[in-house]
């Protein structure tokens, strides 16, 4: 009873893990429940093992111990639940956009034009209809992201695993993915799991922030952004109760930068 | 775009030929004859048939050799490349091959095989596989592993990843090695002639030689470094038609 109930409450749930690269301690028993439907931010410092979690969770590394459980199962690989957005891209430099969108469906063998077809309502979703024939080297940093964008959500896991989507775009393309991001979090039902170095961002996108430690990481503090959720994308930016979170947040985590 | 290329080549082309017909009038030696008498013989050779007869000789060994070598060494530079016990086990064979004095194994190769086909095929392979096993391999262990993560992170099997990911980002050099194998090919085919037994083009050199019949020499030269040429615009022509635009520079920081 207990157990079905956390299964519906929490997508994907980390227990105790444990990563170490040779000598370097990267994760210390780090535990942390990622609630359906909502999402999650890591935050933290850079090097503390962010990317590393995320590609745990992924089923791209193994962890050195502890165990990883997606949907009431336990994650041995990667598989059809999850998608992951790279924090460098890792397109295909010799595909167009279209295929690069489409390369996940490719993969799990969908039909060209089936695919296509999903692809190119995805590309259109993240704003680059009119690029499907372009080819990677031909586009901005940010609409390459875009496209790794497109290309996770286009095989339509449940779980979004987004390492940093948001680091190669300027200041105000950043603020719209970041109302974009919103709306998907709203009308997608799925659950997101959101690498940022940016505290505004964390507090302005996120249902739930882990505050991760440097290495080796654990869990410092979650806290959970509730209030503003509501309001219209202009006011959270000025609401109170989000610039609280964004001010306590920086206090715990400057005595590490100092 | 074109035109100008084509321009270009016939400028290029112009510029060493006229060379070459001033050298052997000057005369830089006797026994460097004009561009004009040496294709005066290319003629020659062309209307008597005599370069036909030689070429159905000479690639024999160039052609099993080289088609040797390309799958061979693209296969085993794959597996190579994929597995690093492979590489520990295999690699330092391919190393020494491409270091090791050619002319001084030819009289092994003959005492092993004969002075038929066989040690001629060796010749050439011994010339061409080395370079196309390395750059594969190269290649290969060279892929970007954030591509291979994402082809592993979206469930593509380890055949998808190879195929789809792993060749397509290593053509470019895998045809560069093949490039490079080819034309060492080429040299292995005509020393096999002129250290092993001569025949085909390596007769004619040797025989034009002989006597002293040095527009010919220089003619069955040329006609090797014409084959070779064309054999390499053909292998641009195969690697675009495959691969066709991989040359797009990578893109991840
Ligand atoms: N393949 C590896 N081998 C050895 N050490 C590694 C490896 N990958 C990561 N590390 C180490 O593990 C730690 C965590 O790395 P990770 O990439 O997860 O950090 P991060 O939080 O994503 O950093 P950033 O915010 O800069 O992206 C780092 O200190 C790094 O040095
Ligand atoms: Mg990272």
């Amino acid at each position: 009873m207990t157990k079905s109930t956390t299964n519906i409450e929490h997508a994907v749930t980390v227990r105790n893990v444990h990563k170490n690269y040779g000598d370097v301690q990267a994760l210390e028993n780090m535990s942390l429940d990622f609630p359906r439907g909502q999402l999650t931010s890591l935050l933290g410092p850079s090097g503390c093992g962010k990317t590393t979690l995320l590609k745990i969770i992924a089923g791209l590394l193994p962890a050195t111990s502890g165990e990883i459980i997606v949907n009431g199962t336990p994650v041995t690989g990667p598989g059809p639940d999850r998608a992951f957005v790279f924090q460098d891209f890792a397109l295909l430099p010799w595909a167009s956009v279209l295929r690069n969108v489409a390369f996940g469906l490719e993969l799990r063998g969908v039909a060209k034009s089936e695919r296509e077809a999903i692809a190119e309502k995805y590309i259109a979703n993240v704003g680059l209809a009119g690029f499907e024939n372009s080819f990677p080297h031909e586009l901005s940093g940010g609409m390459r992201q875009r496209v790794g964008l497109a290309r996770a959500l286009s095989v339509d896991a449940q779980v979004l695993l987004m390492d940093e989507p948001f680091s190669a775009v300027d200041e105000q393309t950043r603020r719209k993915f970041q109302e974009d991001l919103l709306g998907l979090v709203k009308n997608e039902n799925k659950t997101f799991i959101f690498v940022t170095h940016s505290i505004e961002e964390a507090v302005y996108v996120s249902d739930q922030i882990a505050i991760l430690l440097p290495r080796p990481s654990r869990v410092s503090e979650i806290i959970k952004p509730s209030g503003f959720r509501h309001k219209s994308a202009d006011h959270i930016r000025r609401d109170p109760e989000y610039l609280d979170i964004v001010d306590n947040i920086w206090a715990s985590l400057r005595s590490y930068v100092e | 775009m074109r035109h100008r290329s084509l321009f270009l080549t016939l400028l290029s082309a112009t510029i060493v030929f006229g060379a070459w017909e001033i050298a052997g009038r000057v005369p830089v030696s006797f026994a460097f004859p004009t561009f004009l008498e040496s294709m005066a013989a290319f003629w020659v050779l062309i209307v008597e048939g005599t370069l036909f007869t030689a070429y159905a000789e000479t690639l024999k060994p160039l052609v099993v050799g080289v088609t040797i070598s390309a799958f061979l060494g693209i296969g085993l530079g794959l597996w190579i490349g994929l597995s690093e016990k492979i590489d520990w086990l295999i690699s330092p064979i391919f190393v020494v091959m491409q270091t090791a004095p050619l002319a001084a194994l030819i009289p092994l190769l003959v005492m092993a095989y004969g002075i038929g086909l066989t040690s001629k095929v060796f010749v050439v392979c011994i010339m061409a596989m080395p370079v196309i096993v390395l750059n594969t391999s190269g290649a290969v262990r060279n892929t970007p592993a954030s591509l291979k993560e994402m082809g592993h992170a979206f469930l593509g099997s380890r055949s998808d990843i190879i195929l789809k990911i792993i060749l397509p980002a290593a053509s470019p050099v895998i045809f560069a090695g093949l490039r490079l194998g080819i034309s060492a090919g080429f040299i292995g085919a005509i020393l096999s002639e002129l250290k092993i037994t001569p025949t085909g083009v390596g007769d004619i050199i040797t025989f034009s030689r002989s006597i002293a019949d040095y527009p010919t020499m220089y003619a069955a030269i040329m006609s090797i470094i014409l084959l070779a040429v064309l054999f390499l615009n053909v292998l641009e022509r195969i690697e675009i038609f495959l691969f066709g635009g991989n040359n797009k520079g990578y893109v991840s920081e």
